[in-house]
């Protein structure tokens, strides 16, 4: 239990099991949390409504094993699959309409900074493609043009998939769907390029194969948008259900859609102001080690 | 849940960073010396921000409220207002203010007209996650060709939203109306957003002599713990939980829980009626109750017909007024003790639809007492000589259709 995570005596005998193993094992103000807590620590996630074997729900539980700051992080959503998972999450979440998630943001984020000017508060924004990319395009480029303070992580599945499976703006080109009846007649919108032209101090486009990689980039994204600026995050779930895949093949899509040349092959934009915040980061960090083991040795 | 601790937030008797002494809120309604001030309708929103301890705006340029909303800015500059911002549409704009509100500020924007109607997706979303925003309504026409003139249209599309919506006659009911319109949305029994509604230009951009509290008292800041629902800033954690989650079952449980929550936003703007009635001094105000001939309206058709009982009191008939100041809640009962001895009810309006005849045709018995009108539209004006015209045009035909049916 830390400082923050408290639980009020009175109320111990009344909580759900669920709620005292966040308090007890839950990873809140852990310096270090990550992936490698799965299996040993209560996850912040918990059971989800989604289809057996959907890489939403294994990009979703990467997310929270490595958001840093949990305790004190609240999450923006929009409409879609991912709003079935939300309120299975240990953090403050909120759902109000279809793709204004980044102007939702944009309040909530400078309200916190309004109330809580010496505390660090978090905002991350997580949503499915359509809201970002198609019905809240304004609002997401707006955000980042404003250069506002927050997350914005896009699940795209190259569809709408809650909806059963229509074109997206995501969508790769000549794919057949509905409302593409003939096949999508334009190439997959480049947001991560428009990300960096719009003010995007940090951009990665992934997909949640490799739990490790995901983790860096959660921690190094949110990190940026907390001191630097706004930062994007377009990783690759895709539904199974609508491109015709089996529970089990969820991972192997990713892998494959991942491989050199291919879509979601791993690529980064760090500006410049970022990578030296980074630096500065690894040098403190450095610092530390070498501290620690002088004060050891 | 959380209780409002923070230290930086000054509480009653404390002075805040500008140097305002935080009062009581029926202390600086009531009690406090008003002055007069000469003030555009523009410059009394911003006085009344001034006052209301605002921890987030945000604007978005449209006719008639451009100027209001600019204004705020310059009270954000000078350090009134926690944080301000411009939007990029209005629809944006609603959502900032809805973070925000979901983050725990006390959070204020303008719109009006065609803005209103961009925005719409969020007024019923405020209402239903029960977030006390305070939008001020600066109506204008709705219709296209595109006009940026004066015409209450736009009220009708806002009444079922959910949001308490306040009808503002002058510049003294609109600085009023908007500070206590935070102290009765913010009980947490409403908990609700709330609608200032004036007339564009007419009362924007008109001058007027408006009874001001000192410039030196601030409203109580607003306290997110005392509300119905939770607060969105990770204060006490852990917690699962969303706002607002989905309840998308094809069941009669989630089909009675939205006919539920829905019932539940309605008795919230009526339980605002407790907090309502004595701050504004009744729901409606009434002159000359028992005439045979009365005129009902709210915004500033009441000035234009209490112009026209003048008139009409010239000419020795009696004439009498019921102003409505809150178009929701509605003052039905009120009405319908109102309105019990007259036998014609004019309802002066400035929108094409007679929406206002409407709501009083459905709410108060013998309706056929009703007249929807005189009204006029598109930014005409309504002299108080059309409207004794008008009414007298009336009468006279109602007479001679008696006179011919017996």
């Amino acid at each position: 239990m830390g400082k923050k995570i408290q639980i009020n005596k009175e109320f111990v005998d009344i909580m759900p099991q669920d709620y005292l193993d966040l308090v007890e094992n839950g990873t809140f103000e852990s310096p270090n949390r990550g992936w490698k807590d799965f299996g040993t620590a209560t996850e912040l996630i918990a059971e989800h409504s989604l289809c057996a074997g959907c890489p939403e729900s294994i990009a979703f539980r990467h997310i929270m094993a490595s958001i840093p700051n949990p305790e004190d992080t609240v999450m923006v959503g929009s409409t879609g699959c991912t709003s079935l998972v939300f309120p299975m999450i240990a953090v403050h979440n909120i759902h109000s309409l279809f793709g204004n998630q980044n102007a939702i943001a944009t309040g909530l984020k400078r309200a916190l900074a309004v109330r809580f000017p010496d505390k660090v508060k978090d905002v991350i924004v997580l949503a499915g493609d359509g809201a970002t990319v198609d019905i809240g395009l304004d609002m997401t480029l707006q955000s980042w043009f404003r250069k506002e303070r927050f997350t914005t992580i896009c699940f795209d599945n190259e569809l709408y998939a809650n909806t059963g499976g229509q074109e997206s703006g995501l969508m790769q080109k000549g794919f057949l769907a509905k409302m593409a009846p003939v096949g999508k007649k334009f190439e997959k919108v480049r947001l991560p390029e428009i990300a960096r032209e719009s003010g995007c101090d940090y951009v990665a486009i992934m997909t949640a194969s490799k739990p490790s990689l995901v983790e860096k980039v959660i921690k190094q994204a949110v990190l940026i948008a907390r001191e630097v600026g706004p930062t994007y995050i377009q990783i690759y779930t895709p539904c199974i259900l609508e491109i015709g895949k089996q529970s089990m093949e969820g991972l192997q899509e990713m892998r494959t859609s991942e491989a050199p040349g291919e879509r979601f092959k791993f690529r980064e934009f760090i500006s410049p102001e970022a990578q030296s915040f980074l630096d500065g980061l690894a040098e403190k960090k450095k610092a530390e080690k070498l501290a620690a083991t002088g004060a050891t040795s | 849940m959380a209780t409002e601790t923070n230290s930086r937030v000054p509480k009653i008797g404390q002075r805040n960073k500008k140097g305002q002494l935080i009062t009581d809120p029926n202390e600086m309604f009531f009690l406090s010396p008003r002055t007069p001030s000469f003030l555009t309708g523009s410059e009394v929103i911003r006085e009344a921000i001034r006052r209301a301890s605002v921890d987030f705006s945000v604007a978005y340029p449209i006719t008639p409220q451009s100027e209001a909303s600019s204004l705020v800015g310059e009270l954000f500059a000078e350090g009134y207002v926690g944080d301000y911002m411009r939007g990029e549409s209005e629809f944006a704009v609603m959502g900032q203010c809805a973070g925000a509100a979901f983050g725990g500020a006390r959070v204020f924007t303008t719109t009006a007209g065609p803005g209103t109607l961009r925005a719409f997706e969020n007024f019923p979303m405020w209402a239903g996650s029960r977030l006390p925003i305070q939008v001020v309504f600066t109506v204008r026409g709705v219709n296209s060709p595109l006009t940026i003139q004066p015409d209450t249209l736009e009220i009708a599309f806002m009444l079922e939203t959910g949001m308490l919506l306040w009808h503002a006659e002058t510049a003294q009911d609109l600085f009023d109306f908007m500070l206590k319109g935070y102290y009765v949305a913010e009980q947490p029994e409403v908990h609700l957003p709330i609608g200032v509604i004036c007339d564009g230009f007419f009362v924007t951009h008109t001058k007027d002599m408006v009874m001001m509290t000192p410039e030196d008292l601030a409203l109580p800041h607003y306290d997110p713990y005392r509300s119905p629902v939770v607060c969105m800033d990770m204060e006490v954690p852990p917690v699962r939980m969303m706002r607002d989650p989905f309840v998308m079952k094809s069941n009669y449980i989630s089909y009675m829980t939205h006919a539920s929550w829905q019932l539940e936003i309605r008795a919230a703007i009526e339980r605002s009626r407790k907090h309502t009635i004595p701050i504004l001094d009744g729901l409606i105000e009434v002159e000359n109750p028992d005439a045979e001939i009365l005129m009902v309206a709210s915004g500033t058709a009441v000035s234009q017909a209490r112009e026209a009982v003048r008139l009409f009191r010239d000419k020795g008939v009696k004439v009498g007024i019921v102003k409505i100041k809150t178009l929701r809640p509605f003052p039905t009962e009120e009405l319908r003790k109102a309105t019990e001895h007259a036998k014609h009810i004019f309802v002066p309006e400035f929108n094409v639809a007679g929406w206002l005849a409407r709501e009083i045709k459905s709410t108060i018995d013998r309706n056929g007492r009703v007249i929807a009108g005189p009204h006029v539209a598109g930014g005409m004006t309504m002299p108080p000589e059309i409207i004794v015209e008008e009414i007298e045009k009336h009468l006279a035909h109602r007479r001679n259709k008696e006179l011919v049916h017996g």
